[in-house]
Formats: C-alpha cells, sequence, structure tokens
C-alpha cells in the first residue's frame, strides 16, 4: 500500500505540535506581561488633575508633613484629602493671583469641591486601611514611592495582589520605625533585618494572620 | 380603584416581573389519618418541619435531594441562552487580548470638602440617637451614619424601649428610608405641584374656617405620642374650637383603652413587668412582638426563663424559671414561646377569662357562660392553681383584639392576685388623647356624609386603604370638598385627595415621641429630607396660621416651656445626645376600682359559626410596611410565608372543608366577600381562620402593589379583631404561595435538644457526648493552631422567640438582596440568616421551637476541603471566610454543607430585582461600605460580621491591646431582643461566649459529623407544670430514618 503521508511531514507535524505549544506558550507568556504592564496596572501613569498639583514642592521643598493635608491617615481606613479650605489657609496668603490655582480659588469661593482623579485606586473588594499600616511602622513610601520626588503624582507600584503579598507575607522585610512613617529615603528605613524583626516583634505584628484572605477582602 | 379588592387570581398566569413560581394545579390534599399515624408512631419526640414534609410530597424531596431544586434561568431579558453564550465567548475574546473593562479599573474621582465639617472622619461611621415609632409608640434607635448617609439601625441602650436591641420593624425602617417609590412630590389632583402652590391654595381657605371657628375642618391622625404634636393640635382646637381632631389606627388599642374604663372608669395604660413574674398567662396577647414596649418586654421575658447566663460562669440553671401559660386565637410568638399553649377562638377568651377571674374569687357577672368546651379542665384547674400559688409573682395580660371585657377581668385578676404595683403597675396614658379610636372614625366618616366637612387633612395613616370597608370611608371622603393627604408614600388615600404632601420620613425629620413608659425621646433627622418631605408639626403650623415655623422651631418652642429656658441650650443638647429626655418617665398611679362585670354583648350570629380573625401582619403591620422588600421576603414566623398572606386554617378544619394548601377560597362576612388563599396552619383553633391585615394593597410602589388580599374589605366595624358567622366557600382556584419552611433542610436528623427545668434537674447530662463540642474526635486534618482570637457564638434556644429581627439586622449589615416572590419559590431566598420552625407534637396542636441557623463557621468545614478554587478558606481566627472575587460559582461548597446555610446568587439580583430591572440610585446610599455587594454566580454566607472583626482588631492592634469582650458585636446580636446570640472569643476564658460554651446546655449542631462548628447551640428549657403532660421528655428519640436512607438503600 502506498505511502498516505510524504516523508516530510514528520517533520511538518513536530514543527505544528512545538510551535503550536511554542505559540500557545508565548501567548501565555504574553498576556501575562500585558497584565502586569503598566498599560494596565497604571503604574507610573501621571493623571489629569484640575491642579498640577506638586508632592516635591510641597514635601520636598517646603517640608510640609503628610498628614498636614491627609489629617486622618492615623484614624481611618482613609488618608482623606484636604478640604479646599486647607490650601487655602496658604494660597490665599501665597500664590493668590496663580492662574493654576484658579480652580482652588473657584471652589472656595462657589463652594463647589475640586474633583480630584484617583491615583491609587484598589479594587472595591479590597479593603486597605490607612491607620493600620502607619500604627504598625509601614511608611507611605512603601506603598506610595518617593512621593517627595514626584512633581505630579502617580503610582509608583502596580497595586496588583501578588505585589500586596511580598509585604503581608514579609512584613519584617519592610516595617520602620513608627517616627520615620511620613520620613522618605534611605535614612528613614530601618537599616538593619535584625532591627526590623525586632520592630516586627514591639509592634506584635503577627505574620500568620497577614496572609488571611478575610484581612483584605469581606 | 375598585373597592372590592377582590384576589388577582386570574393574573395568576400572566408574565409579570414577579411571576409566581408555579404550584401544581391538581390540589394535593394531605392523606390526614395518614399523618396522624405518621406522628402517633413516631412519638412524640419526633420533631417535624411541615406538614408536606411528613407527608413526603415529592416538592420535599426535591427540596431535600438538591438544594437548589432548579438551575439558573436566564435574566430577565430576551436574550437566549444561545446569544449568552456568543457575548460571552465574544467577550471573553476581548479580554484575552487585555481590551476588556475588567482588566484596567475605570477612573475615580475624590471629592473632599470644601470646608471640612467637625467630627466626620471618612471611613469612620458616626452614630445619632433618634427613635422609630410603631403604632405611635417610641422605640430609641442609634443610627450608623457613613459621611451623612445613615446605613444601619440598631438599638439604642440606654432607651427603656430598646435597651439596644430592635424588632424587624425599626431594622427595616432605614429601607422605608430610601425606598425608591416613596412620595417625592406634591401633588395635586394627580399632577406635580410644589409646596408653595399648596400653601396658597390651602391659606385662601383659612380666613373663611377662621370665621366659622374651625368648624368643617377635620384633621385625622394616628396615635400620637408626641408631646409637640398634641400640644400644636390641643393649641389648634382651642384657636378653632369646632374643628374636630379624630384618630384612627388601623392595628388600635380601642379595647384596651375601653377595658381601663369599665376597670377604673378613665384611661390608664399597663406597664408590664415580665421579669418578676414567674406565672405570665397571656389571653391571646402578642407581647413579645408589636405591642407598645415589646422590644423591652421581651427582654424582661427571656430574663425571667433564660437557663444559662453569661454571668453564671458555670452556665448552670436559674433556680426558678417563668412559665408561661398562652391562649392564642392564632398561633404567634407568645404561643410558641409558652409552656403551656393553648388554641381557642378568639370570641372564647373572654368566657375563659370569666372562669378565671370566679375561680380566683373575683365577682363575676351572674349570667356568664360556661368555660369554653376546648379548654380542658385539667388545663385550667392547674392554671388557676398555679396563678393562686404566685401571688404578687405572677401577670395576666390580654391582647389588644380582645374585647374590653377581657381587658377589664385581666385588670381584676391582676388585682386579685395582689400583682399591682409589683408585675405590673398603671400610668397615665402615654398618647397624648386617648379616645376611642373607631367611635372617633366613624364619626367623621358621619360627619363627611353628612357634608359637614369642609377641609380634611389627614395627618398620617391611610384610612381609605386601613379602614374597614364597612364605613365606606372611601366613598365619603369624596364629599369633603378639600382634601389633604400627608404621607410617605402615594397610597390609597392620596388617589382620593386633592392634594398630596410628602411626608418627611422618621430618619430625616426632628420630631419626638414617647415610649411605652412615658419616656420622652427627641428625635433627631439623620440626613436632610431627599425628597422635600413636610411633617405633621409643618401642616399642623400651617393650619393655625405659621407656616414660616420649622419643625425644628416648634419642637424648640415646645421643649423650651417643658425643660425651662435657664440652660435650655444644655437640657435640649444632653437630651438629643442621649436619645431620652431626662426624667420623663410616667409615674405610677393608683386609679381608683370601679369594675362591675358585665358579658359582652354579642350578637348571636357572630357568636356561632366559622370564625374569622384580623390580626395584624407579622412582617408588614397594617400594611404602611407593604413596600420593603425586607419585610416582604421576610418568612413570617409561624407560617413560614412570604410575600403573600393567606387565610390560616387548621388542619382539622381544612380536613373537614377539604381544602389543601393554594387552595382559593371565598370568604363572606356579613355580605361582603374575599377571595384568599389557603394555608394549613398546625395550632389555629378549629372553626377558626386567621387572616392577616397589610396586603392587597392597590396605590403602593412597586414592592408592594398588588399582592395578597386586602382583609379591611371583610373586617368589620368592630372594636375585636375577629367576627363569627363566616362563610367559606370553596372556588376551585389555585393560587401559588412562596413558603421557605421546605427550604435547607437539614432534614429529620435530631436538632433541636429539648429538656425541661424538672428533667434537667435529674438529668443534667442529658446532652450526649456526641453533640457536646466533640474536642477529642480523630480528625484526618491538621488541627488549627491555637491564635490570639477564636470566635464562636453561642445561640439560646430558650430564650429565642422566633422574631426574625436578627435576619433583617443581617440583610441590612450585609447588603442583602431580596430576590422576589418566585425565587423565594424555588428556594433562593439570600438570607445569611435563617430561623427555622420546627414542631413536636400531634399535627393538630404541636409545640413550636425556632432555631436561628446561619453559618456555623466549622473548624473542620466540608466547604473548604470542595473549593476547586480555594475560595472558602480558613481564617487564623477560625472564620470560614468567603472570597467572592475568587468565587466562580461551582456551588459545591453549598452542596457539601451540611447546615445548608450557603447562598447563591443565582440572577444579579441586587443591581436587577423589580424596580423595573435598574438599580434605584437611592438604594445605593443604603449600601453598608465596609461589605462587598455581591454579584450574580457568586457564593455567599454569614461571615461573623467580619467586618466589624476587622474594625474592632485595627481599633485594638494600634492601641496594641487584646480584643475586649463586647468589643465585636454581630449585627444579629445587636438586633436580638432577647440576647439569645452571644458572639466573642472563645479562647478568652473570661469571656461570655466562653461561660456559655462551658455550660451543660451547649452542644453543637450535627456534631456527630465532627465538623466542629464554631456556633453552638444551647438546648432549648420549657417549664411545663408537672400536673399537665409535659412537652418533653429526656428519652432520646430513636433516630429517625431520613428520607435520605431511603434513598441511599433503594
Amino acid at each position: 500500500m502506498a505511502q498516505i503521508f510524504h516523508p516530510s511531514m514528520n517533520t511538518f507535524s513536530k514543527a505544528t505540535i512545538f510551535g503550536g505549544m511554542f505559540l500557545l506558550a508565548s501567548l501565555a507568556f504574553a498576556w501575562d506581561r500585558i497584565n502586569r504592564s503598566a498599560y494596565v496596572t497604571e503604574a507610573d501613569v501621571v493623571r489629569d488633575q484640575p491642579v498640577p498639583f506638586s508632592h516635591e514642592h510641597h514635601v520636598s521643598g517646603l517640608g510640609i508633613d503628610c498628614r498636614y493635608c491627609h489629617t486622618t491617615v492615623e484614624t481611618s481606613p482613609f488618608a482623606g484629602l484636604p478640604a479646599t479650605e486647607t490650601c487655602m489657609s496658604c494660597h490665599s496668603q501665597i500664590w493668590k493671583d496663580s492662574p493654576m490655582l484658579a480652580p482652588v480659588r473657584d471652589s472656595y469661593r462657589t463652594g463647589q469641591p475640586l474633583k480630584w482623579t484617583r491615583v491609587h485606586d484598589l479594587p472595591d473588594f479590597v479593603y486597605f486601611d490607612h491607620s493600620i499600616h502607619v500604627a504598625k511602622g509601614i511608611g507611605c513610601e512603601s506603598c506610595h514611592g518617593r512621593v517627595d520626588r514626584m512633581p505630579l503624582m502617580r503610582r509608583a507600584h502596580s497595586l496588583q495582589m501578588s505585589w500586596c503579598l511580598e509585604c503581608h507575607g514579609h512584613p519584617q522585610q519592610f516595617v520602620r520605625d513608627v517616627d520615620d512613617i511620613y520620613k522618605f529615603g534611605k535614612a528613614a528605613q530601618a537599616t538593619s533585618q535584625e532591627q526590623r524583626v525586632e520592630l516586627a516583634q514591639k509592634y506584635g505584628i503577627d505574620a500568620r494572620q497577614l496572609l488571611d484572605c478575610g484581612i483584605c477582602h469581606r | 380603584m375598585s373597592d372590592t379588592n377582590q384576589y388577582p387570581v386570574d393574573e395568576r398566569n400572566e408574565p409579570t416581573d414577579r411571576q409566581a413560581p408555579p404550584c401544581s394545579s391538581e390540589p394535593d390534599a394531605f392523606d390526614w389519618d395518614m399523618l396522624r399515624e405518621e406522628l402517633s408512631s413516631g412519638g412524640e419526640q419526633r420533631m417535624w418541619r411541615s406538614l408536606d414534609e411528613l407527608s413526603k410530597t415529592p416538592e420535599v424531596l426535591s427540596y431535600v435531594q438538591r438544594e437548589f431544586p432548579r438551575q439558573a434561568g436566564e435574566l430577565n431579558d430576551p436574550a437566549s441562552r444561545r446569544s449568552f453564550l456568543k457575548l460571552m465567548a465574544a467577550s471573553l475574546g476581548l479580554a484575552g487580548i487585555g481590551l476588556s473593562g475588567c482588566l484596567r479599573q475605570p477612573e475615580e474621582k475624590i471629592v473632599p470638602y470644601v470646608r471640612q465639617p467637625e467630627e466626620i472622619i471618612p471611613g469612620k461611621p458616626l452614630y445619632f440617637a433618634t427613635c422609630t415609632t410603631l403604632g405611635g409608640y417610641a422605640t430609641g434607635l442609634l443610627v450608623e451614619s457613613h459621611l451623612g448617609r445613615p446605613t444601619k439601625i440598631e438599638g439604642n441602650p440606654e432607651h427603656p424601649a430598646s435597651l439596644g436591641a430592635t424588632d424587624a420593624f425599626a431594622q427595616a425602617a432605614i429601607l422605608s428610608l430610601y425606598d425608591p417609590d416613596r412620595s417625592q412630590t406634591v401633588m395635586y389632583a394627580g399632577r406635580i405641584s410644589t409646596w408653595s402652590e399648596f400653601l396658597t391654595a390651602i391659606t385662601a381657605e383659612l380666613p373663611a374656617l377662621r370665621e366659622r371657628r374651625g368648624r368643617g375642618l377635620a384633621i385625622l391622625t394616628e396615635t400620637i405620642t408626641s408631646p409637640t404634636l398634641a400640644d400644636q393640635l390641643q393649641k389648634l382646637i382651642k384657636d378653632l374650637p369646632e374643628a374636630r381632631w379624630h384618630q384612627y389606627e388601623p392595628v388600635g388599642r380601642d379595647n384596651v383603652r375601653a377595658g381601663a374604663k369599665l376597670a377604673f372608669g378613665e384611661y390608664v395604660e399597663t406597664v408590664y413587668h415580665f421579669d418578676l413574674a414567674n406565672v405570665i398567662l397571656s389571653l391571646d396577647a402578642e407581647f413579645l412582638t408589636g405591642m407598645p414596649g415589646s422590644v423591652r418586654y421581651a427582654r424582661d421575658f427571656s430574663n425571667g426563663r433564660r437557663m444559662a447566663q453569661p454571668n453564671r460562669p458555670t452556665g448552670g440553671p436559674s433556680p426558678a424559671m417563668t412559665r408561661l401559660y398562652a391562649v392564642e386565637s392564632t398561633p404567634g410568638l407568645t404561643g410558641a414561646a409558652a409552656d403551656h399553649r393553648l388554641a381557642l377562638k378568639a370570641r372564647d377568651v373572654e368566657d375563659l377569662a370569666r372562669a378565671i377571674a370566679a375561680r380566683l374569687g373575683g365577682e363575676v357577672d351572674a349570667s356568664a357562660r360556661d368555660v369554653p368546651s376546648d379548654v380542658p379542665a385539667a388545663w385550667l384547674n392547674v392554671l388557676v392553681g398555679d396563678l393562686q400559688d404566685h401571688r404578687d409573682k405572677s401577670l395576666v395580660i390580654a391582647g389588644d383584639g380582645q374585647p374590653a371585657a377581657v381587658h377589664a377581668l385581666v385588670h381584676a385578676i391582676n388585682r386579685r392576685l395582689n400583682n399591682v404595683g409589683r408585675t405590673i403597675e398603671y400610668v397615665a396614658p402615654i398618647e397624648a388623647e386617648p379616645v376611642d379610636q373607631l367611635a372617633s372614625l366613624s364619626e367623621l366618616v358621619d360627619l363627611m356624609r353628612n357634608g359637614e366637612v369642609t377641609l380634611l387633612v389627614v395627618l398620617g395613616g391611610n384610612p381609605v386603604y386601613n379602614a374597614p370597608h364597612e364605613l365606606e370611608f372611601a366613598r365619603h371622603c369624596e364629599r369633603v370638598p378639600f382634601r389633604v393627604h400627608l404621607a410617605q408614600d402615594f397610597d390609597e388615600t392620596s388617589f382620593r385627595s386633592h392634594w398630596h404632601v410628602p411626608c418627611a420620613h422618621e430618619l430625616e425629620s426632628w420630631g419626638d415621641a414617647r415610649a411605652f413608659d412615658g419616656t420622652a425621646t427627641i428625635r433627631q433627622p439623620l440626613i436632610a429630607p431627599l425628597y422635600g418631605g413636610r411633617t405633621a408639626h409643618d401642616l399642623v403650623a400651617v393650619l393655625a396660621g405659621h407656616p414660616e415655623l420649622t419643625t425644628y422651631q416648634i419642637l424648640q418652642n415646645y421643649w423650651k416651656e417643658r425643660l425651662g429656658s435657664d440652660g435650655f441650650a444644655k437640657r435640649w443638647n444632653r437630651a438629643v445626645h442621649d436619645g431620652v429626655v431626662a426624667d420623663t418617665r410616667a409615674e405610677p398611679r393608683t386609679p381608683e376600682w370601679k369594675f362591675v362585670d358585665r358579658v359582652s354583648r354579642r350578637d348571636p350570629g357572630l357568636q356561632a359559626g366559622l370564625e374569622i380573625t384580623f390580626p395584624p401582619d407579622p412582617t408588614v403591620w397594617d400594611g404602611r410596611l407593604a413596600n420593603s422588600g425586607w419585610l416582604q421576603e421576610l418568612p413570617k414566623p409561624l407560617t413560614k410565608l412570604t410575600w403573600d398572606n393567606a387565610a390560616l386554617v387548621s388542619p382539622k378544619t381544612a380536613e373537614r372543608l377539604g381544602l389543601s394548601n393554594h387552595d382559593v377560597v371565598e370568604l363572606s362576612l356579613a355580605g361582603r366577600t374575599l377571595r384568599a388563599p389557603v394555608w394549613i396552619l398546625p395550632g389555629q383553633p378549629n372553626d377558626s381562620i386567621a387572616l392577616s391585615l397589610g396586603y392587597g394593597r392597590t396605590q403602593c410602589g412597586r414592592i408592594g402593589k398588588g399582592i395578597g388580599v386586602n382583609t379591611s374589605v371583610l373586617r368589620p366595624a368592630r372594636h375585636e379583631w375577629f367576627a363569627g358567622a363566616g362563610v367559606l366557600k370553596s372556588t376551585g382556584l389555585r393560587y401559588p404561595l412562596s413558603v421557605t419552611q421546605n427550604h435547607h433542610s437539614m432534614e429529620g436528623r435530631d436538632l433541636i435538644q429539648i429538656t425541661t427545668l424538672a428533667d434537667f434537674k435529674k438529668h443534667p447530662d442529658f446532652i450526649d457526648q456526641e453533640h457536646r463540642h466533640p474536642e477529642q474526635s480523630p480528625t484526618l486534618y491538621p488541627r488549627h493552631e491555637e491564635p490570639e482570637n477564636a470566635w464562636g457564638m453561642v445561640i439560646d434556644q430558650t430564650a429565642c422567640i422566633g422574631c426574625n429581627a436578627c435576619v433583617i439586622a443581617c440583610q441590612a449589615e450585609n447588603n442583602i438582596p431580596i430576590v422576589g416572590k418566585e425565587q423565594v419559590g424555588i428556594g433562593r431566598e439570600m438570607h445569611w440568616l435563617r430561623v427555622d420552625r420546627y414542631y413536636r407534637g400531634g399535627i393538630d396542636d404541636p409545640d413550636t421551637y425556632f432555631q436561628p441557623v446561619m453559618c456555623v463557621h466549622c473548624e473542620n468545614a466540608p466547604c473548604e476541603l470542595v473549593c476547586p478554587v480555594a475560595a472558602t478558606v480558613h481564617s487564623h481566627e477560625g472564620l470560614n471566610q468567603m472570597i467572592y472575587n475568587r468565587c466562580v460559582g461551582t456551588r459545591y461548597c453549598s452542596n457539601n454543607c451540611p447546615y445548608k446555610v450557603r447562598r447563591f446568587n443565582f440572577l444579579e439580583y441586587d443591581a436587577l430585582f423589580d424596580y423595573g430591572g435598574e438599580q434605584a440610585p437611592s438604594l445605593k446610599l443604603l449600601r453598608n461600605p465596609d461589605v462587598t455587594v455581591r454579584s450574580r454566580g457568586v457564593m455567599e454566607k454569614c461571615t461573623y460580621c467580619t467586618q466589624r472583626i476587622s474594625a474592632a482588631r485595627i481599633e485594638a492592634q494600634k492601641q496594641n491591646r487584646p480584643i475586649r469582650d463586647g468589643e465585636v458585636v454581630t449585627a444579629c446580636q445587636q438586633a436580638c431582643p432577647v440576647q439569645a446570640i452571644v458572639f466573642g472569643n472563645i479562647r478568652d476564658r473570661d469571656s461570655a461566649v466562653a461561660h456559655l460554651k462551658a455550660s451543660p446546655l451547649n452542644y453543637s449542631l450535627l456534631g456527630e459529623l465532627n465538623t466542629l462548628p464554631r456556633t453552638t447551640h444551647l438546648a432549648c428549657f420549657r417549664n411545663p407544670h408537672p400536673d399537665l403532660e409535659g412537652p418533653a421528655t429526656i428519652d432520646t428519640p430513636p433516630v429517625e430514618r431520613t428520607v435520605i436512607d431511603r434513598l441511599l438503600n433503594e
């Protein structure tokens, strides 16, 4: 009986089988990369805001403490955004005619609040609480990055769950002295591993519980 | 609108939004002999849930075999399953290349304040003291508010009528605040109008009215306890002496008032002290729910019965336990809690009361009738003996629906027993102007008929719907040339009025009210009126010629007089903050005894024949709550019926008349007829039919419109809530009712441990080891490590009265959607917490037991093992967590759950339910922001209020201290009037919950499965009199062969 398939089919079939597997693998890889890309996570994407507020200028330039504006960071899940009144406490005196600040003045005058675009936006099924993080020695910098070097606000990290778990799995890698919560840069971080483990113990951080799903999801 | 409110039987096959579940057109008549035989062979101990279960109807079998008898259907859209799959495929494809919206989050805005208000911390709720009223009487509340948006109602611990708890009605008040169907504008003759147009119109009437000294003005209110409103009305009447103030409350207390008048010659209010009584007799009184002060009374009552108490470290039984005898004309909570229950036709209660009074040595009418034949002689003898043995420690209470003579006789009995000043006390009337309300309403109707009313102002209330149709209020009010109606909904009365003014909800307006014991509360608003609603205060001020006054000013002016203007601001702030005005409790008084007993004159025609009773509905009350989806879907405590009322008949009567469930019958009373579906209810007196009020609304929101039957059509204009000489006619029609009693069945296992006080003293270890927390049982799975906090719960089944407050509290706290009648009919209700009702004894007059069941948080949780995506996992603190965003909806967990406590969101109930297919924006304000709003295809269940645990844990961790006992209070625990639910850290040996777990009464539900539930139950105690046959003995019944066993064997 004559051969149905030409011998070259061997090569062809190998190529299609392995090629197909390779293609699937690369598609999966590509999808994964896309999902972790800044395009999807929107890390490092600068958002349009009503006023081009510079954290760099206010934090490192003027040395204003984070809590001057984010007043509820130590008491509430939500760190808080300053009321227009807070902006105007300075800007009724300085830069009071700046065209960039016109929306702030308008808001103060008309009573219409400013509408800022949320930069750090967790999915709605995640319940993050600022107050417990700052109470347990997690600095602003750990999640928000070097805000003191951001002329315009952007996300420093992906905010994906795997990123959260880096710390929730190993909190002693990230913990710092509570006095250094609102500081930035190397100097503010606890220097040695021993120091950090000690701090974690001092703050009573129970690492086992931090991986319970119900800690963030409910 | 038609007055003859016929049952919508003809519409039942039309495909409406709220389709009823199909019921077989063939009557599935019960084989009564078989049922009786089955129970007598099963022994007295057998627990059963329903007649269907006993007769093993195919419907019940389907519930047992499959938790959810039907698969998910389509959403209510025309797209077929095929096009759905096509769309899904397309969207999956888009998702694959990262273009789908579910990968990138939509942009969100943060909107800070312009000027930061004091006290408000975004993310932290505030609590404000206020109150809600039912029948005019106040219950104090603390309302949780998120950024100015009230989300959850809790009881005010400082308020005497609440003590921190609420009933289901108060819990549901938050939903009525956000009800999208609430009236939103002033209406004139069916057209949208404005408040100022209304002002112009009514002000034009006023000068003429003033000239006539108010003649022609009639104001109709419900019962009013508000001191300010009463003061306003009294001043108005003083100003316009010919004006009339009428009152009508459909679930009124006319009999209570008339009874007091008979006994004392004046109106007095009775305040009860159930905690001080050792023997209680209830004569058709439902004092555990709905009555003024019933939340408090339920607490007092349970305190006298609680066996294991947190403060008694051994958890041992208390030395004495209150004994409750209940006579009931329809099964209710009181009878279910009773040690000795007697089902008696409502009309026979008077004769019984008189017989008791006579035996206790009271002087009664010589023409007294005989003791009703339904009362066993032994029962009466034991009862009278028991009352005599407990002089000054007994308490007798008569039901609001019983005639005045019964109330007067009860006053006489309490007097004979020396209870006055001990277990009961008399105070001056709490309501501002006690009158015979039915007479007041009839008088108004007469005035209207004679054309003597020119301006009718109805302040709240809905008389067109709920006044007995015999009075023909609707017809006669048409003669009034100017009719104004203030109401929260555009209802039947609004429909018949020229002007409709939207009424502000209690949570959005200032006001005041008094509680059952006289304590006044200043009601503060939580939010500005959503739709510009007005209050009764506003309207009366307009009539008095002061439209410029705000409710707040009126209120302050009144209280300035009461509290004195010296330091008023401080006292006012204190009263508003505390939710009670100090020192306003009514003083006890001793009214003069003037009673001469006289047998009630009764129409002999009403005396005989079929009796029909008209109790208030246990969920929608008199119909004012009909548009509350939560209450509509709340299974009624005894019938487990949802979304409908029904004619409740006893098994014997059903047998005699050849009725079966779902049959539609025609009931006639004095020429008025009504069609209603039948529900056979064990424990209902024979030849007596109970038809609850509150249904058959014709002008109502989308939830409550057109469901059930309006019993006001049939209800006679009589003081008693019953009538005789009813005629029942079969129609041959069938109507499907959605009843949850067979859903989520744990099926025939030994679920409720019951004992009596006497037996317990002999056998304190009556619960076998298997049902105790079986710590030592071997398991293949690793034990969880010991954490700092191990959450656990104990439910005291002796204390539980089955009032359902916990169910609504859970619904409000956890954003639980309603699903509608059709979905309930196929077992898809979403309540995380259900209250199972079990019967024990024969089918005619069984004992009733309630068992609240929610996720028990097993330590060896069967659900966790079968989830393929680890969406339900164990936390270190012992919580069986449900992670919604991981859940893919396999429902394996639910299948493997022996407690049947998992709920699956088959359709997107939350977004789609019945508001025309769109989510009403106002309902979004209702959501608890700390709990995820679940979507379709996701399993959910009780979380132990993990959001509350989280909040407490974070607070404690911030202060580097352990969580204190009592710091975490679950929503169900908070609401429970009888404190039957205790939650806490079981690892903490000093916690209340650990003490209870150590009690010999503590047992695990289905403990034999070694699931190690963290929620355990305390055995149910009854305290029957030794001379009467007790409801329980300690002989363990043979384990019932279950349907499942049989199926396995076949």
